[in-house]
């Protein structure tokens, strides 16, 4: 398990540009930065990128095959798929970073919390760590976003954030508590609250610098289960609801009914996820290598 | 050239529909008939259900009084009944049952039985749901001379009384075992019907055998039958393509049809129908400012129905531009009539600057709401999306928010929306039946807009009075110009039945209604 | 140890209590109830007064705390409950669907561990070499290609090609074995994917980590042939984490396998549990959510049981 480690100043100070140190360090995970960054720009600027109006229904040209027109085919409205599947990146990514970013910050901040003050507060986290971890991911899921119907701002479901977002808070809680642990027990720790520093001033400047590595290992790592979890949500209808482009909505619904006469209809949009989350899943080992080569998930 | 080949496959489907003609032979007994069943039924009891589900898994094992003669649908025939009379003033109906039938226990059928089954459906006793009570709230007292006559003397006049006895809902239950238990055929089958129940495996499949004491001479031609329970569409085509099932009697999508069409060949037969199911566009009038009846016309405007039709029907089960009557039965309003209703007429350009023009009068040309909708992909999910679409382009912003089936139930009965897309399901075209959805919201919950419309009362409780059809014709379509113009709740489109069978199922009729024609009785297999 | 495994259990009642709580309350903020959705899901013109009845009898007409009461008790007598949907009592509706699941549960467990340690094994001694990329690149796209669509893919390319299914009923494997594992393969062989990946995943890096320490190295400086070294001590310890990781991946499949048993069609409890959702089926969904956490629990236990049986190192208090 990770202990106070310095890596990351001893990384940022091999070279001026940590990038550039990155992708010296790690081939693989600077093929697959190219790969996230490209499919960020298509996201941020889909509008510019896409060739087509995602929504636009047009019935004069339903269930085209890929063409200079529309590179990857048109689906049973007409829509242009490559289009789909670009704005498909932007729900992907909007829904992936911040239920990954807020799961795994109100992770890390319930795990130093606990570890930090220990006693009767850490078994009472530790009790509630366990009951959600208890509930399956996909479960867990399914229930958040029955219970809480959905919500949208910006045409992306918070509510579906939100329950993508809770399965991961055990997880990122009970790895943090853990490197935690290890760094309340150094001496300095112990020093600082000799000196009667406030806790809040001992966990933000001694502890949390020393939890970053874990913390941004199980950020990346869990932006593509998230991906992968809102794709398998909005498969089963419970996740992003049409008209919206996303990826697992695509492969729903009638799509695999024309696997004969349009093939095009499941294969790109699981070609996007497939993509998305492999890219992600290896840009985070190559930062848990670069970070820290022993920590596990 | 993708059109080209849609267009033979929908050929193709045309001539397989009418083949079945051609194809009489003399039945072949015996043999094992597996079909797909998309929806598993909550318990046995037909009386306290109002979807197929429970159609399509017991009614083989049950009978009914009356049953639509899918021959010459509407018309109805009998079933357990051998003859009925009806008595002029239509308030007594006498019924002379079969001599020969038999419960599956081998007690006979009577009299008792059918009074007991009618009792149950009009007055359930404490426990038991019946939701055919408000339909036979008419009947006055149900009489039994002998133990082969049935007689109904009814409290008030209800033209479409025998089509409700020929309802599938009706099973015939023993009146002795609901003596003993009036929930009895909630959890447990025993009918007079051609089959007898043999297993029921929870979440896979329902199975029955031949009832070799059937009342009718040579029927069931099966030897037994299985419904396997098959809820996601693709594994259903997969297994239908495969040749595991041989049938899907509910119906399955254009796209569906294609795909098997094109991959079976001859080895399927599809039937078409227009349907007795359609989609409604719900406006809730509490809500402003859809208390404007302008703001309302001009959203029912901005739908090209007939563009709609043609595309949407390619790819899902909404197909036919329609009224308040299902387009197809005789009380509907032929094409040439309806296009000079608002909102279906042919120039959907003029029909959308008029749009326009009416939300700047009632203030909001940038109108935007959300549009409640259900959460299943046929064919609510390709409504909602298309009409998104329309709204669009007269410049309103219309949120489409899917739920699943009981938060979208529970929002609608609460009128906890602004728009929604709303359903009717009838199992048959009694005008009253359809009419009664757009009746003022006091007199009929059912009206989810909340709308109190006067006039729309009296023209209905005329139309339901008139015995001459031509006149109740004629206020139908009084009752629709007027519904249309204050546009509370409009069809959007009418749903169209599409039912793939192996073409070695024999026998089985098509119909209007996924509900009825299920006994299985004749069906044989060609193999 | 015993007293360790008894504290452990004594620990998860608080936690199936904790459980038990927050489904509860969870289930009750849902809009709408099983009562509209099965009288009125189908278009039925039901009156309201039909519609109390029927919560009258099911309870549902109760104040919640009334309700909650009833919950706790049935669960300290062990009773679960009938069914809102169905009215069976909610053990056999789960029973009826558990064989399923925890085969294919069983059976993709065989084909990673099957799969994944070789590979693991290998990458790891071949460090850095073309192999141990290629089974890195393999076992990251176990990862990233959703097993849904990877079913998908299997049924129609088996459908297509060969114009051939598996059968579409479940058959237990005691009665028919042919049928019943030419039905479960599919599903199995799509899961194992992701499975395998993630096993294998772990394989590698924590063998990699045993072939640093020290007391390997020693044995290698004293001759010993090295591929003992790496069978005898190497692979023993690596194989711990390699163990959480299966068992973690075990309790996950019996109620995780929700989207793979939708593309295959079968009646598992991953299915019964999206339909009980739909359908708002509060007891059902209440006794799967228990069961599948109880589950979870005891395998994390075993898990840690066989880690302290394996590892001497490892001393509980």
């Amino acid at each position: 398990m990770a202990v106070a480690t310095p890596a990351v100043a001893e990384a940022a100070s091999r070279t001026r540009n940590p990038v550039l140190a990155f992708g010296r360090a790690q081939p693989l995970g600077a093929v697959s930065l190219v790969a996230i960054v490209a499919m960020m720009f298509g996201g941020i600027f889909a509008e510019l990128v896409a060739p087509y109006d995602p929504l636009a229904i047009d019935f004069g040209s339903m269930l085209a095959g890929p063409s200079i027109e529309h590179w990857f085919g048109t689906d049973a409205f007409g829509r242009d798929i490559l289009s789909r599947v670009i704005y498909g990146a932007r729900t992907a990514l909007v829904i992936g970073f911040t239920s990954s970013f807020i799961g795994s910050t109100a992770g890390a901040i319930v795990g130093t919390a606990s570890a930090y003050f220990g006693g009767r507060l850490d078994s009472v986290i530790q009790r509630f760590v366990d009951i959600l971890l208890s509930f399956p991911i996909i479960v867990l899921a399914l229930v958040v976003v029955a219970v809480l119907g959905r919500t949208l701002v910006l045409g992306i479901d918070v509510n579906l954030i939100f329950a993508i977002a809770v399965p991961i808070l055990p997880k990122v809680a009970r790895v943090v508590r853990a490197a935690a642990l290890s760094v309340r027990a150094m001496p300095y720790i112990d020093a600082a609250r000799a000196a009667g520093y406030s806790h809040l001033r001992i966990i933000v400047r001694h502890m949390a610098p020393n939890l970053v590595a874990p913390y941004i290992i199980m950020l990346t790592a869990y932006i593509a289960q998230a991906i992968l979890l809102e794709a398998s949500l909005s498969f089963l209808g419970l996740g992003v609801t049409e008209p919206t482009p996303a990826w697992g909505l695509m492969l729903s619904g009638n799509a695999s009914d024309f696997f004969r006469e349009a093939p095009w209809m499941i294969l790109f949009p699981g070609i996007a996820i497939s993509v998305a989350v492999f890219a992600f899943n290896l840009f985070g080992d190559a930062m848990r290598d670069w970070l820290d080569p022993k920590f596990k998930l | 050239m993708k059109r080209t080949a849609l267009a033979l496959i929908s050929a193709a489907a045309m001539l397989a529909f009418a083949a079945p003609a051609a194809e009489a032979q003399t039945p072949k007994r015996g043999g094992t008939f597996t079909f797909a069943i998309s929806a598993e039924t909550p318990n046995y009891d037909c009386h306290g259900s109002d979807t197929y589900a429970t159609l399509h898994f017991s009614a083989p094992f049950y009978s009914t009084l009356l049953k639509f003669n899918l021959d010459k649908y509407p018309e109805v025939t009998g079933d357990l009944a051998e003859s009925w009379t009806v008595a002029p003033g239509l308030l007594t109906y006498t019924f002379k049952l079969h001599r020969n039938v038999a419960f599956h226990d081998g007690s006979p059928l009577t009299s008792a039985d059918v009074k007991a089954t009618y009792d149950r459906l009009r007055d359930p006793p404490a426990g038991v749901v019946s939701t055919r009570k408000a339909t036979f709230a008419d009947i006055d007292r149900i009489e039994t001379p002998d133990p082969y006559t049935v007689v109904f003397k009814m409290k008030a006049v209800n033209a479409a009384m025998l089509e409700h006895f020929a309802s599938p809902w009706n099973c015939i239950y023993s009146a002795k075992r609901l003596a003993e238990d009036a929930n009895f055929p909630k959890t447990n089958v025993m009918g007079t019907g051609p089959f007898i129940f043999t297993e029921h495996v929870k979440g896979s499949h329902v199975a029955g055998k031949r009832n070799d004491k059937y009342f009718r001479q040579g029927l069931p031609y099966l030897d037994g039958f299985k419904g396997v329970f098959m809820l996601q569409a693709a594994a259903m085509l997969n297994a239908f393509q495969g040749g595991q099932v041989l049938a899907e009697f509910r119906s399955v999508s254009p796209a569906e049809r294609d795909r098997l069409v094109q991959a079976m060949g001859d080895k399927v037969r599809i039937e078409e129908s227009s349907w007795t199911l359609n989609l409604l566009v719900v406006f809730n009038v509490e809500k402003k400012p859809f208390d404007d009846v302008r703001v309302r016309r001009a959203l029912n405007l901005a739908i090209d129905r007939w563009g709609g039709s043609q595309g949407l029907s390619r790819t899902s089960t909404l197909r036919s531009v329609g009224g308040v009557i299902r387009p197809g039965s005789p009380y509907a309003t032929p094409e040439a009539e309806l296009v000079k209703l608002p909102g279906f007429g042919k120039d959907i350009n003029a029909a959308r600057a008029e749009a326009r023009r009416l939300l700047r009068e009632a203030g909001v040309p940038n109108l935007s709401f959300t549009l409640h909708n259900r959460n299943l992909a046929q064919p609510y999910t390709p409504g909602g999306i298309y009409l998104v679409d329309q709204w669009r382009q007269i410049g309103v912003t219309a949120e489409h928010k899917q739920f699943e089936t009981s938060p979208y139930l529970a929002a609608m009965s609460s009128g906890n929306f602004e728009v929604a897309i709303d359903f009717s399901n009838l199992f048959m075209d009694e005008p009253s039946l359809g009419l009664a959805k757009y009746v003022s919201f006091d007199k009929a919950p059912q009206n989810l807009s909340h709308a109190i419309d006067r006039e729309l009362d009296s023209l209905f409780d005329k139309q339901v009075r008139e015995l001459d059809m031509k006149k109740r014709i004629d206020l139908i379509k009084a009752f629709e110009k007027r519904l249309f113009d204050q546009a509370y709740q409009v069809p959007l489109l009418w749903w169209h039945r599409i039912v793939p069978t192996n073409k070695v199922v024999m026998g089985w009729k098509m119909s209007p209604s996924h509900n009825l024609g299920q006994d299985l009785a004749e069906v044989w297999l060609n193999q | 140890m015993l007293r360790y495994a008894i504290h452990r259990l004594l620990l998860m009642i608080p936690t199936l209590i904790g459980v038990a709580i927050v489904v509860f309350f969870m289930l009750r903020v849902v809009p709408g109830d099983v009562v509209e959705v099965k009288l009125r899901g189908d278009g039925g013109n039901v009156s309201e007064e039909t519609l109390k009845l029927e919560r009258q009898r099911l309870g549902l007409d109760k104040p919640l705390i009334a309700q909650f009461g009833d919950w706790m008790i049935g669960l300290a007598t062990l009773d679960l409950g009938k069914s809102m949907w169905t009215d069976r009592p909610v053990i056999e509706e789960i029973g009826i669907r558990l064989e399923l699941s925890l085969q294919v549960a069983v059976m993709a467990t065989i084909i990673a561990v099957l799969i994944a340690i070789p590979m693991g094994t290998l990458a790891a001694l071949l460090r850095d070499s073309w192999i141990d990329y290629v089974v890195r690149l393999v076992t990251i796209g176990g990862l990233a290609v959703p097993s849904f669509w990877l079913g998908m893919l299997l049924m129609l390319s088996l459908l297509t090609l060969f114009n051939w299914l598996p059968p579409i009923t479940f058959t237990p494997l005691y009665v028919d074995p042919v049928a019943n594992l030419t039905q479960l393969i599919w599903p199995a062989l799509a899961v194992g994917y992701r499975y395998s990946a993630v096993v294998a995943r772990m394989v590698r890096s924590s063998l990699l980590e045993v072939l640093n320490e020290d007391y390997i190295r020693t044995a290698r400086a004293k001759g010993v042939f090295e591929n003992i070294v790496v069978s005898r001590h190497a692979l023993r310890n690596a194989l711990l984490p390699a163990i959480t990781v299966i068992g973690l991946e075990f309790a996950f499949l019996i109620g995780g396998l929700v989207v793979t048993e939708q593309v295959f069609n079968l009646n598992g409890i991953g299915k019964l549990f999206v339909q009980s959702v739909s359908r708002n089926d509060f007891t059902l969904i209440q006794g799967m959510v228990m069961m599948i956490a109880l589950f979870y629990m005891l395998v994390n236990l075993t898990v840690d049981m066989l880690y302290a049986a394996f590892d001497p190192r490892i001393r509980y208090r």
